[in-house]
């Protein structure tokens, strides 16, 4: 592995695996709160905030996006709440319908939209750009220490990579209350735990994963990201701490893998073309949770129990 | 004024009832407690004082909302209304003197932990975010295990753990707290006999430390043998007293109505006319 690899596959990679374990690590908690649909609805709600954050500002700077993706998330909650109330919908069906429209006016306005100077597409939104955030000023493993190589990095790896970060540092800082809250929030309230704040902080902190893997991976990554990883993890073991552990490792091996696989396995196959990138993680971390479910050692009982969140 | 109006004035003029004795004051104190989940409410202008040092039971019949009046104490569920002392200080400041078992059917017991992780939660207000875990940690964890003879299970999974080990591990947990009131939600709901009775070894030896204690309970059989006062409500308060005198055939079938028939009350072998 030499220049090339450097210089093509490296910057997705990483890429990939942070945006994964960005998402993996909010993932374990909003599973074990029974809220694993909050992961889907944030992917789903945060592209049409996206759009209008573009729209608004012209760039697709983080922040905007952030303002944006936040004020979708907002306007659905409300909208939810709307449904339920003046419709007498049930809360899951409710919840369905805003996800689902919501994303879809994201997309008719993508389509309406010139975004031609920017990765903001439909195509974009759904699978990301992976396989374009290359590293075309490297030349070889030397350009790591390279500044002037290091200055073409492609932004999105920054920006992943900060998201990453905070999400590793707040569930570092928060553990005990996440998973104190997590476990048994009648009791977490009367030691004077703000547990709605905990509540709500998660769900940012998972809402900062998904824009900033959005950016770089797509929905479809992120939907699965929040998800199968964590799921699996659950299988493998009895203990919390372990648990997110495993999810990093299979988050991480979903990236690695599926980017190889949609790289390079067509080819194995005797066909010319790549696949997309992030379709493949996400099929693969798919593949890792049917593979836990079958032959873990603790592959049981999960999501029994209490009614869903 | 006098220095008793002023304070009177300074409370907003919910002051104790001007006939309660000035006694000790009560390990927690309830005024005018309301809570409502929709438009009829669960409990409704309840007061309470819970004795220091003694065992109390909250009885009364489904729905009456013995629990939620635990939990409206202990800002659990929001209320209307209702004023909360413990130890005549305000809830907030109070937290770290009070100790709290949930229903053992609030959590999920297929949360992947083991028993010591869940009695370590009691010492998470001594922890904090990141204090380290230290040998006296793990030692108190343990000892607490050790009062409700659960001390071989620290390294079991919960969800490997029956009913009443379950309800034991919580109560270690509360052990762990070092409280000087311990409040419980049907500590004796669903577990074996030889649960309920370690369960009440440990309540009676808190007592004797002279902790006080407060149980949702709901086995009139056993109140006489358990508790030293008894608080019965329905939606509002019955009434409140020691046992001898407020757990009579009268307050029961009026806390009950029909729903306690008379037969049942006389099995209970109660003091006083029927």
């Amino acid at each position: 592995m030499g220049a090339e690899f450097v210089q093509l596959s490296l910057t997705p990679i990483l890429i990939g695996v942070l945006a994964s374990i960005a998402c993996a690590l909010p993932g374990n908690f909003l599973l074990m709160r029974r809220q694993a649909l909050i992961g889907d609805a944030i992917s789903h709600v945060v592209l049409p905030g996206i759009v209008l954050a573009f729209l608004v500002s012209g760039t697709i700077a983080a922040v905007p996006m952030l303002l944006g993706a936040g004020a979708a998330a907002v306007i659905a909650v409300a909208l939810i709440e709307a449904i339920k109330r003046l419709g007498r919908i049930e809360a899951g069906a409710a919840m369905g319908v805003v996800f689902t429209t919501l994303f879809a006016g994201g997309v008719l306005m993508l389509e309406r939209t010139d975004t031609s100077g920017v990765h903001l597409d439909v195509e974009h939104a759904l699978m990301g750009s992976l396989e374009s955030l290359i590293w075309l000023e490297a030349d070889g493993w030397a350009s790591l220490t390279d500044p002037a190589a290091l200055a073409g990095l492609p932004p999105e790896l920054g920006r992943i990579a900060i998201a990453c970060l905070i999400v590793v540092v707040l569930t570092w800082l928060f553990w005990r209350p996440l998973v104190l809250t997590t476990f048994d929030e009648g009791f977490a309230r009367t030691i004077g735990l703000p547990v709605a704040a905990i509540g709500f902080g998660l769900v940012v902190a998972a809402a900062v994963a998904a824009v900033a893997a959005f950016d770089a991976v797509g929905s479809i990554i992120v939907i699965a990201m929040f998800i199968c990883p964590p799921a699996a993890a659950r299988l493998m073991t009895d203990r919390f701490g372990v648990q997110v552990a495993w999810s990093i490792a299979f988050a991480t091996l979903s990236a690695i893998v599926g980017y190889v696989f949609a790289g390079y396995g067509p080819l194995w196959f005797g066909l010319y073309d790549a696949v997309s990138a992030a379709g493949m993680i996400a099929t693969v971390s798919g593949v890792i949770l049917a593979l836990a479910c079958l032959f873990a050692p603790r592959r049981r009982r999960l999501g029994e129990g209490r009614g869903s969140a | 004024m006098t220095p008793a109006e002023l304070k009177l004035a300074a409370d907003g003029g919910r002051a104790v009832a001007p006939e309660a004795k000035p006694g000790p004051v009560a390990a927690m104190s309830l005024r005018g407690m309301t809570v409502s989940y929709g438009e009829k409410p669960a409990i409704f202008s309840v007061d309470a004082d819970f004795e220091q040092g003694a065992m109390t039971a909250i009885i009364g019949p489904n729905g009456a909302g013995k629990s939620t009046l635990l939990k409206a104490a202990l800002d659990i569920v929001p209320r209307v209304s209702g004023e909360v002392r413990v130890h005549g200080q305000p809830l907030e400041r109070a937290r770290g003197r009070m100790a709290y078992v949930p229903q053992r059917a609030s959590v999920d017991w297929d949360f992947p932990t083991r028993v010591i992780d869940v009695v370590m939660m009691g010492l998470y207000r001594e922890l904090g975010l990141l204090g380290r875990i230290r040998g006296h940690h793990r030692d108190a964890a343990q000892d607490a295990l050790d009062r409700v003879g659960m001390a071989d299970f620290a390294h079991r999974q919960i969800g490997q753990l029956s009913g009443g080990q379950q309800q034991r591990v919580f109560l270690a947990r509360a052990l762990a707290q070092a409280a000087d009131l311990y409040l419980l939600d049907e500590p004796f709901a669903g577990v074996d006999a030889a649960t309920e009775a370690a369960i009440i070894d440990v309540l009676k030896t808190l007592k004797t430390e002279g902790k006080s204690v407060v149980a949702v309970h709901h086995d009139l059989t056993t109140v006489q043998s358990y508790f030293d006062r008894v608080l019965l409500l329905n939606v509002r308060r019955i009434a409140e007293g020691p046992v001898r005198t407020a757990f009579t055939s009268d307050t029961l079938a009026a806390t009950y109505g029909g729903r306690l028939a008379a037969a049942q009350i006389e099995q209970l072998e109660l003091g006083g006319a029927v």
